[in-house]
């Protein structure tokens, strides 16, 4: 049984493969970029606008609010990063209704590459944020002795990000297809729905994480602190 | 009992207890933070929006500890090492 689309190789050369994680990811990624080329192409201001830039401003409108709830002030700064995020894990999750889909998230290669990016993005956007000594003081935070406690945890977290997301999908996966071989009549298709549904929740999961970890090496609670002011 | 007679029989008894044992806990642990969650929505509706993410987010994590140990599983039956590498060596 096949744990991962890793596995499905559709062409080998030497040591180039092109699996099937490989070919799922870029028709996720045409899809999502082809659809927003194709909506944006005419974007009105007025009242009356198309339905489909309706859609795309919800979208937009609602994650830039998740964020901003989460704790960043200024969700413009990082939308193009966690947006980008959770829509692709979104739509890669949701094509499981599709047949002959495989999920790209449902391979540990994806998940560890989403989540070394969000790994690699703390630091940029904390040192874009607070500048090199701003960022490093995140370490020191609560006390000085909490140092290698925080440093493991950067490491912590990110494996974790990528199992969870790694584990639900893959496991959804499975899921169905031992009950395909066990009541191949009605009960897939509610355990193929429940494995969207699962994949949407992970989606939203792993986004709101990686704002807090954002968040929290920003240092945005200093920031947003005013120290309260007494007239002497 | 020679060597890959008993790497088969513990991994799959081990890939069992594994799935059994490791979900009592977060599945225990998801439910008292559900119950609490409805308690706290029924005392303050207003602050549903927070407490619903909030919630999520705590089920995201307790349940990626029942989902390692079903990954640690699926490795015992699916992939395997140490069985690959007997086979492997046995075929030789």
């Amino acid at each position: 049984m096949k744990l991962s689309p890793d596995e499905t190789i559709y062409w080998k050369y030497g040591f180039v493969e092109i699996s099937a994680t490989l070919v799922w990811t870029w028709v996720v990624m045409l899809v999502l970029i082809i659809t927003s080329v194709l909506i944006t192409r005419k974007l009105k201001s007025e009242l009356r606008i198309s339905r489909w830039q309706c859609i795309l401003e919800m979208l937009v409108t609602g994650i830039n609010q998740q964020i901003k709830e989460v704790g960043l002030g200024h969700p413009e700064k990082y939308i193009w990063f966690l947006g980008t995020m959770f829509l692709f894990i979104a739509t890669s999750n949701l094509f499981i209704l599709f047949p002959f889909y495989e999920p790209p998230t449902g391979s540990l290669s994806t998940t560890v590459a989403l989540s070394l990016s969000v790994l690699v993005a703390v630091p940029v956007f904390g040192i874009m944020e607070s500048g090199i000594g701003g960022y490093l003081k995140t370490y020191i935070e609560p006390t000085f002795i909490m140092l290698p406690f925080n440093i493991i945890s950067e490491l912590s977290r990110t494996l974790a990000l990528a199992v969870r997301l790694f584990g639900n999908i893959m496991s959804g996966g499975v899921v169905v297809s031992i009950i395909l071989s066990i009541t191949p009549f009605i009960f897939p298709v509610i355990m193929n729905a429940l494995g969207m549904l699962t994949g949407l929740v992970q989606a939203y999961i792993f986004t709101i994480l990686a704002t807090v970890y954002i968040a929290a090496g920003t240092n945005e609670s200093k920031k947003t602190e005013e120290p309260i002011k007494t007239n002497k | 009992m020679d060597s890959t007679t008993i790497i088969a029989f513990v991994s799959i008894i081990v890939a069992g207890f594994t799935t059994g044992i490791g979900c009592i806990a977060p599945a225990l642990a998801q439910g008292r933070s559900v119950a609490t969650a409805l308690s706290s929505l029924a005392q303050q509706p207003d602050a549903s929006d927070t407490i619903t993410r909030t919630l999520f987010v705590g089920l995201a994590m307790i349940e990626s500890t029942a989902i390692y140990c079903f990954v640690v599983s699926m490795i015992l039956i699916f992939a395997n090492p140490f069985w690959n590498h007997f086979i492997a060596t046995a075929a030789k």
